[in-house]
């Protein structure tokens, strides 16, 4: 049998439900794992004792009937709020930051029966594709090429890097612009950006509203049902929230996708892409194209605007949500000097406590707002956002299930390789997944194969809002017919 | 009901050294929603608690927190549309205005700009018998209030206070049809009464529950009606806007002040700086708080945190039913249906609970009557004793009942005012208690008839002078009632003297 720590959520479920496998001895092998993990970077926080004793209330609890996720061990994301523990975005502004309650998120979890093994490395803020902006260094992909250590992706770096390393089974997620998708290819795991509005947003700290999602992400599709089903739900304490009923998400992985309509839109072949992402895509629709489904050829033609309308429109609020680290109430803040006043303060404070990255967004932000641009950039980033949403509208209206493309341009690069990079080439590597966040629709990556240096690819499926359940079956269908089983030799 | 027509008042004029000028001003009153909770969050409205005690954790602006709107005050944002016969948006959205200060958490005030739930609407001031002026509302929106920094408990740190923070206010703008201080605190003291009525602020001004900014600029006369004519503000002066006023008294200096400091630069060859000035009432002057240039630029855009407001026409309808009558109904109503005057309808509608008192008095008797005792006698003797109507020990029943033993003749005008001392102070049944004292007067004609005969027998020369001056009959009556210790009808006693001199 495989170290406990390597299973899926659905082996460990059923392993512990017929009593194959404590929570204790599972959560156990994970804590193990996460301090063997230490060179990747992953857990920046860990609460082996809340682990101990969520598993113990879970063995107790333990029984035919008991929920999915009890006694899975899970690493949380920095961005979620969780009671007690540290919880600062990877940010230095928030050090020392334990919030007096629990996101919705991962009090769904926890009512769930899942352990908390620990708090997940990100970029800071979630602003970043590579993990390097968080204030505690970057994760470490547990993939390498060449002895070269790699990003895991970013935001959520550190939940990927954790979950391909088998630290955990699975964990938390957030998306804003590919945050969960990019990091799921370049670590060859699973994860899924829901529809805007299907899980809640209330105690996940906010990088720009309209856009962010929390997902899972996990070892296997089928994991990223059951993660799902646990996490999605309306949340009177988030007006966004979507009061619609959640479907059962992992019943509806029959593997028939027979008849189904897949998109292929043209402007997502982009000039200068690599020959292995070429293939993969060219694989993807083959295999779904032999599990039944029609492949067609559609358009998507505001994809070019996607990158500019994201990169104005997240900043924009950003710069908005940022404004409360301010010093006055929680977090850092700066020593003052005699005379300082409060504008000293604010400037000192936000200067110490964003890092570059931030401070970059947070004026990208806060030019696209002031008065005499609004209209130049915000209000046209709007409209052109509205006109990427038509385009899907439209495409879906045609009678397509589901859309597939690549979930990156790349396999994962070298930390430090876009030290000198424009900030520009970093944001490239959102172009295929933040439509999706633009335009509020389900998005999944799903490892598919290899490139020639041995790193995984991911291809992404998007499918119509609300429509999770037909998305997870198309990815499944992918999944299986892929057979990706690789796993990272393990160096750390 | 009354159709009464208004016509409007002459502007004020103020003569400059040069010439003369004219004011011209708008107002964005503050009114706090009536509302138990906060605009965003579940936290207590309730004034004077200890600091920091009202806060949610949304309120503070915790990380990962979020708003979720209070229903109620969206309720009572179109009930005050509805009462100043305003346009009900069905479809309003919230934007952020981002600055940054310690008593604004968020860093940004989540206010209406773009979409306001409440378009333009009217309020008609009264400032004379016959003359008022219409102040057309461009809007009302709902937003937040700040928190309070407190600079003074420290001589180097400041403190905040969020138990403000996120309390629901109503932003109400009036278009720049205000030509002096004195139609200003009219307009503010009808708004307030109107908010009175429909429940909607209680218009508490010295906690802060109802504070103005006041736009004040001058210009020569005729440019004001060239303004109106078109709308175009370049035929008016430029305004500057005294923040926060929350005294009727100090409204009136600030805004006099104002427009002496602006016709003393214009006519000293200067202009008039756009700005936000701040009014101190120890040195009885405006200062500047802030110019144009110095402006913040507050970045508004849409508060993604909130979906746009969509309200059902239905819903309204269901608030427009249950809305109660407004000051100007109700004193027209007061002036059709009681008889009242104009001045004696403005003071028993200046606010509900005075109405409502005169009205239960009023109901079934004369209505003249009820409102002379109503306003002389109980609203004299509250003043006299510092009291509101709602302190009142004498209910409209028992001085119903009073008003009944007059009309009744079972006691005198000034019986009655004994009466109403005695109810004051001991309580009590009006009927029982004019019993118990005896508080009868005599319309036994048997007893004044004797008494009468024995006044006439006795004073030839005083009958004489009253067949040749039937003025000086009075003097009968005076006697008779002195005679009978007061408790003979006078009216009765009147009649029997004409009878019996043959007047």
């Amino acid at each position: 049998m495989t170290e406990a720590n390597a299973l899926t959520i659905a082996a460990a479920r059923d392993a512990l439900r017929k009593g194959e496998l404590s929570a204790v001895d599972l959560t156990m092998a994970c804590l193990t794992a996460m301090d063997a993990g230490d060179g990747l970077n992953a857990f920046v926080h860990k609460t082996p004792e809340i682990a101990l004793d969520q598993a113990r209330a879970a063995d107790a609890r333990r029984g035919a009937d008991a929920p999915d996720l009890n006694g899975i061990p899970l690493g949380i994301k920095d961005l979620f709020c969780t009671k007690g523990v540290p919880s600062q975005a990877a940010s230095n502004i928030l050090r020392g930051f334990r919030p007096e309650y629990e996101s919705t998120v991962t009090a769904k979890l926890f009512d769930a029966g899942a352990v908390m093994l620990g708090k997940l490395n990100m970029d800071e803020f979630a602003m970043g594709s590579s993990n390097e902006s968080s204030c505690y260094g970057p994760a470490v992909n547990p993939w390498k090429s060449d002895d070269r250590e790699l990003t895991p992706g970013g935001s959520s770096g550190g939940s990927a890097a954790a979950v391909a390393a088998d630290l955990c089974l699975a964990a938390t997620g957030t998306d804003t612009g590919g945050s969960i998708r990019q990091p799921a290819a370049f670590t060859g795991i699973v994860g899924i950006k829901p529809t805007y509005g299907r899980v809640s947003r209330w105690g996940i700290v906010a990088f720009a509203s309209s856009l962010d999602q929390a997902g899972p992400m996990t070892k296997t599709v089928r994991d990223a049902a059951i993660m799902l089903g646990a996490m999605a739900g309306h949340d009177a304490k988030d007006s966004t929230s979507a009061d619609l009923a959640v479907p059962d998400f992992e019943a509806a992985l029959t593997g028939d996708i027979r008849g189904k309509k897949i998109g292929i839109p043209r402007e997502y072949r982009m000039d200068g892409m690599p020959a292995a992402i070429d293939k993969l895509w060219a694989d993807g629709c083959a295999m779904l194209k032999d599990a039944g489904a029609e492949i067609v050829d559609i358009s998507l033609p505001h994809t070019k605007y996607a990158l500019p309308t994201y990169y104005v429109i997240a900043p924009a609020e950003a710069s908005s949500n940022l404004a409360r680290y301010d010093g006055v109430r929680y977090g850092h803040r700066a020593k003052l000097a005699q005379g300082d006043g409060i504008t000293e303060m604010y400037e000192k404070t936000r200067a110490e406590g964003f890092g570059a990255e931030v401070q970059r967004r947070v004026m990208i932000g806060t030019y696209v707002l002031s008065a005499g641009f609004y209209d130049a950039y915000y209000n046209r980033a709007r409209k052109v956002r509205a006109l990427i949403k038509r385009d899907f509208e439209q495409a879906f209206a045609a009678g397509v299930d589901a859309i597939l493309t690549p979930a990156t341009p790349s396999a994962a690069f070298g930390l430090g390789e876009m030290a000198n990079a424009s900030p520009v080439e970093m944001y490239l590597n959102d172009v295929f997944t933040v439509t999706v966040n633009l335009a509020g629709l389900p998005g999944i990556a799903v490892p598919v194969g290899l490139d020639a240096d041995g790193l995984p690819l991911g291809l992404q499926l998007i499918g119509r809002p609300w429509d999770e359940a037909g998305l997870l079956n198309h990815a499944y269908v992918l999944e299986r017919a892929a057979g990706f089983v690789s796993k990272p030799a393990k160096w750390w | 009901m009354l159709d009464v027509t208004y016509s409007p008042p002459k502007p004020k004029v103020i003569a400059g050294a040069r010439q003369d000028w004219e004011l011209v001003i708008g107002m964005e009153i503050h009114a706090q929603v009536a509302s138990n909770a906060k605009l965003f969050s579940g936290a207590s409205t309730q004034f004077g608690a200890e600091p920091n005690s009202n806060v949610a954790f949304v309120d503070a602006a915790m990380p990962g927190m979020l708003p979720v709107i209070n229903e109620f005050c969206v309720e009572l944002a179109v009930r005050t549309g509805l009462g100043l016969k305003a346009a009900i948006n069905l479809r309003s959205a919230f934007d952020r205005k981002n600055y940054f200060y310690p008593d604004l958490p968020q860093g940004y005030q989540i206010s209406q700009l773009y979409h306001p739930i409440v378009g333009e609407g009217e309020v008609l001031v009264e400032l004379a018998p016959g003359v008022a002026r219409l102040v057309r509302i461009e809007r009302i929106h709902l937003e937040q209030d700040a928190g309070k920094s407190i600079h003074d408990m420290d001589p180097t740190q400041s403190f905040v206070d969020f138990n403000r923070t996120g309390v629901a206010l109503m932003e109400i703008v009036s278009r720049p049809d205000i030509r002096s201080a004195e139609e200003a605190t009219a307009y503010v003291t009808k708004l307030r009464q109107i908010l009175r009525y429909l429940g909607t602020c209680d218009g508490n001004m010295q906690n802060g529950n109802l504070r103005a900014d006041v736009n004040v600029s001058v210009c020569p006369p005729g440019q004001y009606e060239k303004f109106q004519a078109t709308q175009d503000f370049s035929h008016l002066g430029t305004r500057c806007e005294i923040k926060n006023m929350n005294s009727m008294r100090f409204m009136t200096q600030a805004i006099d002040y104002e427009a002496r400091r602006q016709i003393a630069i214009l006519e000293d060859g200067g202009t008039i700086t756009q700005e936000t000035r701040l009014y101190d009432p120890d040195k009885g002057e405006t200062r500047s708080m802030r110019s144009k240039e110095e402006a913040h630029d507050y970045r508004y855009f849409p508060d993604p945190d909130l979906l746009p407001l969509e309200i059902e026409q239905a819903w309204v309808d269901d608030i427009r039913a249950s809305m109660p009558e407004l000051p100007d109904a109700k004193k027209a109503r007061f002036m059709s249906g009681f008889g009242l005057t104009d001045y004696d309808a403005n003071v028993l509608t200046a606010d509900l609970e005075s109405a409502g008192f005169f009205e239960a008095v009023a109901q079934g008797r004369d209505g003249k009557q009820a409102a002379n005792w109503v306003i002389n006698e109980l609203f004299g003797r509250l003043n006299k004793e510092g009291l509101t109507i709602a302190d009142t020990p004498l209910s409209a029943a028992q001085l119903g009942g009073v008003l009944d033993l007059i009309a009744a003749g079972t006691i005198s005008g000034k019986m009655a005012k004994d009466l109403f001392d005695i109810l004051w102070t001991e309580g009590g049944d009006p009927a029982e208690v004019a019993a118990a004292r005896g508080m009868q007067q005599v319309t036994d004609t048997g007893a004044i008839e004797a008494a009468l005969d024995a006044l006439i027998a006795a004073n030839p020369d005083q009958v004489a002078k009253a067949q040749q001056n039937a003025k000086l009959a009075g003097w009968f009556t005076g006697q008779v009632l002195k005679a009978t210790g007061g408790k003979a009808n006078p009216a009765v006693v009147n009649a029997m003297v004409a009878a019996k001199l043959g007047l």
